[in-house]
């Protein structure tokens, strides 16, 4: 598949706005369907897309396996984390309406907290869907 | 209709022994699904069915076929018990669904416990208008926290099998991986 010209141009050209749509998918999930779950899986797509046509090791280039394992530990973290932070800032663990700047609007914390949290998963899907397709792509078939 | 495509799929599905078809089958019937969804205006479940099921996982499978080859061997035994188990538990399933309300009644339970209090009270709580998300990150967030783990521990469990099993066969000398 690797000397096809037009897939090869093809996933060139898609692959950013992929990218793209993720991050719309994950910053517009308030207002739209989607959020981090999704969107995290339209990331690892893009790049598997990519794996696909020009071959794993030229993603692993860019996105290493250490990156993408990092990935799945950090959003775990960025989840956990935002309940400290709200816990340190007086309230109950994961009450986002600590993170509020101003606490006469206690619910404007609410969009920071989701948008946050919905990070962390955001960022754990994409570590661990590119960790498993790394995984199965790398390994040498046994039958062809 | 997209029931009837979903029933054919899953046929095909059945009788098709080339595994390459059988994956881009499984594809065909979770984008079918999503549009199921999608009629039934679950549209955040139809997103992540289309992402998940027809992406992620038909690119998995292609990856497990590089390794396992393209065709299923006859099974060796009569698929009468397989049948037969099959039958009950659709029967017992069915007779199940005898008891449940009926089906998009307003008045049933599951849109009054805190449905109301979700759907009523969500925009001037959390302040944003898709109440699918502000169930799932602020009111559920536990949960959320909680599959996001599971998601990771999924991961670890990957990686175990697949780079363990490697490590240990290249440490025992045998071939690769």
């Amino acid at each position: 598949m690797r000397e096809e010209i037009i897939v090869r141009v093809g996933a060139k050209v898609l692959a950013p706005f992929i990218i793209m749509f993720a991050l719309y998918v994950h910053f517009h999930g308030d207002y739209s369907p989607g959020g981090g779950f999704q969107a995290g899986v339209i990331l690892a797509a893009a790049f598997a897309l990519l794996a696909l046509v020009y071959g794993l090791e030229e993603v692993q280039r860019v996105l290493p396996p250490w990156f993408v394992r990092g990935c799945a530990a950090l959003g775990v973290v960025i989840f956990a984390g935002v309940g400290v932070v709200t816990m340190l800032l007086g309230h109950n663990y994961l009450a986002y309406n600590a993170l509020a700047p101003d606490p006469t609007h206690p619910e404007h914390g609410q969009h920071y907290g989701i948008l946050l949290v919905e990070l962390g998963v955001l960022v754990t899907v994409f570590g661990v869907m590119a960790t498993v397709f790394y995984l199965f792509a790398g390994r040498k078939g046994q039958a062809s | 209709m997209l029931l009837t495509l979903l029933a054919a799929t899953g046929f095909a599905l059945l009788r098709i022994r080339n595994l390459f078809a059988v994956v881009m089958l499984a594809g065909v019937y979770s984008l079918l699904s999503a549009g199921l969804f999608t009629v039934m205006d679950a549209v955040d479940v139809a997103f992540t069915e289309a992402a998940v099921g027809a992406g992620i996982s038909t690119v998995l499978f292609l990856g497990a076929l590089a390794l396992c080859g393209h065709h299923e061997s006859k099974p060796g035994h009569t698929p009468l018990l397989p049948l037969f188990v099959v039958c009950l538990t659709g029967a017992a399933l069915v007779y199940g669904t005898m008891d449940m309300p009926g089906f998009g009644e307003a008045s049933n339970p599951v849109h009054h416990h805190v449905a109301d209090h979700y759907l009523e009270e969500s925009y001037g709580e959390i302040g944003i208008p898709n109440v699918v998300t502000s169930v799932l990150a602020s009111y559920r967030g536990y949960d959320t926290m909680g599959e996001t783990t599971v998601v990771f521990a999924a991961a670890v469990g990957v990686m175990i099998l697949l780079v363990g099993g490697a490590r240990a066969r290249r440490a025992r000398g045998g071939g690769e991986g």
